[in-house]
């Protein structure tokens, strides 16, 4: 294993509302993240149960690793502009990424 | 002798079902695609059926009838604002988005009334299938314009997209064209998809929709009497003012039937996902909940039987 100095990055996880996907998904593509990865959720928060089979009540996941300047860019945006009115939650991990190259 | 009462379709005892199993809370999901398929065929086979008979035999004041239905879903939405600000004294996003869905329409609703004609051999006007995808539109338009005004930022771009190119408009107007180019013949090696099973497609379709319903039962208590006599009185008064318009553009007693159901239903499928995205401050639990927990319900079961009794009354072909 070499080069695990450069490759730290931040993972940021966002569990939301699926009927946000293409505006989220337009959001974090303006900010200049090259990949992320989405899967449908479901499970209990604040709103009450999500089931994940209707539309209109189910979640979606979004994964996102880049370095910390674009995180902390792309955290703020989102807190900005869903945070009011949606249903999103979001948290932040270390990770170390295989293939450095792959991720900003 | 069966022991279903009069006038009541068999297809409905498939919604009671899922809604009897969801709110016992037993151990019944249908998976999501088949929901999106279900639905896919039933919009398609409405919009095709629509897009035959304009095929064989050209609407007569086309045009006229649809500029009539496009008013109907303005007054609609008017009204129902009207009514959930002064008399419900709800909030400005709130009442915009009630409104919206209640201008709307709902076409499951309009699927169980098209089933419900069948069964009482009662025929119905082809354009019944465009005035379906006019009344979806405006009143979502209303929605945001009473919302937010005509101030800037409002994404009217993708609100267009949302709504023009929604699951429900495309499939019902892609059925519609597809109908009419190809007309009976060429459609005929189809029909034991879309026409003979009908009827049992709309009957997993409602087992769902009872499931979803249930779900949304739970909302009902947090949102108090208003709203709850709003969804369950609105249905037969829009209906009424859908069978005036009716009379206005000569629609036959189906016609009439159809268009009441129209009138009376309230979108759960394009109208929360447009005024999500356009009055993201208006409550969605307040109304969907309406919409689909009482209002849904109310149309199917009891609605469809009352605009039927009170066209045939109204039309002297009471039997």
């Amino acid at each position: 294993m070499t080069g695990l100095a450069e490759s730290h990055r931040k993972l940021i996880t966002v569990i939301t509302e699926s009927n946000l996907e293409r505006d989220l998904v337009k959001e974090i593509e303006s900010l200049g993240v090259g990949g992320y990865t989405i899967t449908d959720a479901r499970g209990r928060g604040d709103r009450g149960l999500r089931a994940s089979h209707w539309g209109h009540s189910s979640n979606i996941r979004v994964e996102i690793a880049c370095d910390t300047p674009l995180a902390e860019k792309l955290l703020a945006r989102l807190r900005e502009k869903y945070y009011e009115h949606y249903a999103m939650i979001m948290w932040v991990q270390d990770v170390e990424v295989l293939r450095p190259e792959k991720f900003r | 002798m069966p022991l279903m009462p009069v006038g009541l379709d068999p297809v409905v005892m498939f919604f009671a079902l899922g809604l009897l199993a969801g709110v016992l809370k037993a151990d019944l999901r249908l998976p999501p695609a088949i929901y999106e398929f279900v639905s896919t065929l039933l919009l398609l086979a409405i919009g095709m059926k629509g897009g035959i008979e304009l095929a064989t035999q050209p609407a007569a004041g086309l045009a006229g009838d649809l500029l009539l239905t496009l008013l109907l879903g303005v007054l609609l939405t008017f009204l129902a604002f009207f009514v959930l600000r002064k008399l419900g004294g709800l909030e400005l996003a709130n009442a915009a988005a009630v409104a919206a869905h209640y201008g709307s329409v709902s076409v499951g609703t309009f699927a169980v009334g098209v089933a419900f004609l069948a069964s009482v051999a009662m025929p119905y006007e082809p354009t019944l299938a465009l005035q379906l995808v006019i009344l979806e539109i405006p009143a979502i338009v209303i929605g945001i314009l009473l919302a937010r005004g005509v101030r800037a930022g409002t994404p009217w771009g993708e609100i267009a997209h949302e709504v023009l190119l929604g699951r429900s408009v495309l499939l019902l107007l892609g059925g519609l064209a597809i109908g009419w180019a190809a007309g009976p013949t060429g459609l005929e090696p189809m029909a034991p998809l879309f026409f003979d099973l009908f009827k049992g497609i709309l009957a997993i379709f409602l087992l769902e929709m009872g499931l979803i319903a249930a779900d949304h039962l739970g909302g009902f208590r947090r949102h108090g009497f208003f709203m709850g006599a709003f969804a369950l009185l609105t249905p037969p008064v829009f209906a009424l003012i859908g069978i005036g318009f009716a009379i206005l553009m000569g629609l036959s007693a189906g016609g009439a039937i159809l268009l009441a159901t129209l009138a009376g239903s309230a979108s759960y499928i394009a109208a929360p996902a447009a005024m999500r995205t356009a009055v993201p401050e208006a409550n969605p639990a307040l109304s969907l909940t309406a919409a689909l927990a009482i209002t849904f319900p109310f149309n199917i079961l009891i609605g469809i039987p009352l605009y039927h009794w009170t066209v045939t009354v109204l039309f002297g072909i009471a039997p």
